[in-house]
């Protein structure tokens, strides 16, 4: 087993408050990881971590091999982590044809290409088409984004992370908010990502995380908690009695 | 249009060179542009300063309409063009305009380049700040230098040589006038072709959502500084013609009044179709000629009161207004067929 992405002691501190509590996690090649914790855990924190949106206090982050503790944020969307977000963050202006588009020219280098028309460089359409198909996002690629429905921004939310070809790509609650109907559509698409790209889960929804998980680390208070196999970790009396704990509290 | 049996990557292609098509109202526009050569040749002398206004426009456009970066003190660039055109001829450093005009951008982008960094943190406001303090230490710097600049007296004994050696300019301004318009027909042409490239795309990403612009690898700092340095190069190329036009340069063209006017003008057209700058010029001048025609005293009063019933109205609203007009005209036309209707309409 090849470790694909790894953090050694990773901390963050926001003045007194320990966010991320010397984190280490091991995410093999081609796994399925889900990443969860009941509200309040340091998902979000250690996301923003790995994706460089915040610096950590201490510890490292190697992404196949090298680490990438100090680089910005596109640096290592350039080197093969892609995220997606729990809240949509898109081009609300642009069509989804666009967005890909953007993604894709800009995965080949072609970014400060001023002269070309979008589109014209080589192999840009032919990498664009099965993206809108996989992510079925055909029949809408002309829309204004701001304008579709929200199961279809979700999918263009993970179409536009997978489109740089990540190693790795962090799925930060993919379904959430999703209406019941468009539910189906988004997991489906999660199920069928090519089993060389390694994903990690952010999920809050139990279901998404059992259906999908190859293993399964439990984050509490910052710190892990528990990490093993899906079938270990529910029945882990510990784990039943965070989110017991929390399911008394809330 | 047999969009039916177009292939998904024939489909993807056209759609995606969509907004590089030329419309029927451009062609339209720019014949228009050709025919006031023509028709109406007394009137080349404001018609050449509306160009000028236009180009300067053009370039608040290009970083405030694409990359969403908003300037209060774009006069620094146009400034700095309109002195380098000015001390470049004067000492006879360079006499043909054509370079001249050329030189007097590049001077005038190195100093959008270096200051670009200062506009790349914080917010609209810091922004705002930033802009606007560099265009009034521009103004001092060349205020105090009078024994170059002449001061507050103004660049003086400014001679233009002929165009290319061979086309003087005349009383009559038939020369500068075509001259203004080749160079922002040009640089339009340029910004076209930047606005619809994968550069022009990734502006466009940046200003909609940084966040997501950066997470998708690119690196939004150095798109800022690029843009910025563009179109600091158009501000100057359009002081610069100022200079060549008029033979003269003075502090007033790094004043606030001419950094809040492009402002003005860019939000009368409108921002991020690149015609916003050059309608908007247009109507401000000459809506200024006409009231100030009427009533010489109070013309600024109406001006303002316009400005203030289009933002109060919206620029969006009367987008709409046009959208819906255009719409109506393309179906006339059959121009577009049903992808532009469509688009036209849900951009709205």
């Amino acid at each position: 087993m090849t470790t694909v992405l790894e953090t050694s002691g990773l901390v963050k501190r926001f003045g007194g408050i320990v966010a991320t509590n010397n984190v280490s996690l091991q995410i093999a090649k081609g796994a399925r990881h889900a990443l969860i914790g009941p509200n309040g855990a340091g998902k979000t924190t250690v996301i923003n971590l790995l994706t460089g949106v915040v610096p950590p206090t201490a510890g490292h982050i190697i992404l196949e091999g090298e680490d990438i503790t100090a680089l910005s944020p596109h640096q290592r969307v350039r080197r093969g982590l892609a995220r997606t977000f729990q809240i949509n963050q898109l081009f609300a202006d642009l069509t989804p044809l666009e967005t890909i588009g953007l993604a894709v020219s800009e995965r080949l280098g072609a970014g400060f290409d001023w002269w070309r028309l979008v589109g014209s460089k080589p192999g840009v359409v032919d990498e664009i088409v099965p993206l809108l198909e996989r992510f079925k996002l055909a029949d809408v690629m002309d829309e204004r984004t701001a304008t579709l429905p929200y199961g279809k921004q979700r999918l263009l939310e993970i179409a536009v992370a997978f489109a740089c070809q990540p190693r790795v790509l962090l799925l930060d609650e993919p379904a959430a908010g999703v209406p019941e109907a468009e539910r189906h559509e988004i997991l489906a698409t999660i199920a069928a990502l090519p089993k060389d790209v390694t994903v990690l889960l952010i999920e809050h929804d139990m279901d998404l995380v059992f259906s999908f998980a190859d293993r399964i680390s439990v984050l509490v208070n910052g710190a892990v908690f528990v990490e093993g196999a899906p079938d270990d970790v529910a029945r882990d009396p510990r784990v039943k009695a965070v989110y017991l704990g929390e399911a008394i509290d809330g | 249009m047999q969009m039916n049996v177009a292939s998904p990557a024939d489909q993807v292609t056209q759609q995606l060179a969509r907004r590089a098509r030329w419309g029927l109202g451009e062609v339209v526009f720019w014949l228009a542009v050709l025919a006031s050569i023509f028709l109406l040749p007394s009137r080349h002398l404001i018609l050449t300063e509306i160009a000028i206004l236009a180009l300067f426009a053009l370039s608040l456009d290009l970083i405030l309409g694409y990359a969403g970066v908003i300037s209060l003190g774009h006069a620094a660039f146009f400034g700095f063009g309109a002195y380098a055109a000015g001390l470049l001829s004067k000492y006879a450093i360079i006499n043909e305009p054509v370079l001249a005009l050329l030189v007097s951008g590049a001077a005038a982008a190195l100093l959008g380049f270096l200051t670009s960094f200062l506009v790349l943190r914080g917010s609209d406001l810091t922004r705002l700040m930033v802009t606007l303090g560099v265009a009034l230490v521009l103004r001092e710097v060349a205020n105090r230098f009078d024994w170059l600049t002449g001061g507050a007296d103004g660049l003086q004994g400014v001679t233009i040589e002929p165009l290319l050696g061979r086309f003087a300019f005349d009383i009559t301004g038939h020369v500068a006038y075509v001259y203004c318009l080749v160079v922002l027909f040009i640089l339009f042409l340029i910004a076209r072709r930047i606005v619809c490239s994968p550069f022009g795309l990734s502006l466009r990403a940046v200003r909609g959502n940084a966040l997501r612009a950066s997470a998708v690898g690119i690196s939004v700092n150095a798109r800022l500084v690029a843009i910025y340095t563009i179109a600091a190069f158009y501000a100057g190329v359009s002081g610069a013609l100022l200079t060549q036009t008029t033979q003269f340069a003075s502090l007033d063209v790094f004043s606030f009044e001419r950094s809040a006017d492009v402002l003005l003008i860019l939000i009368l057209g409108g921002t991020g179709y690149l015609y916003g700058g050059l309608l908007g010029a247009i109507i401000f001048k000459l809506m200024q000629d006409w009231l100030a025609g009427i009533t010489p005293q109070y013309w600024q009063f109406w001006i303002g009161l316009v400005l203030v019933l289009v933002v109060l109205i919206g620029r969006e609203r009367i987008g709409r207004w046009i959208a819906g007009i255009r719409a109506s005209v393309e179906r006339l036309f059959g121009a577009h067929g049903s992808a532009g209707t469509k688009s036209e309409s849900s951009r709205s």
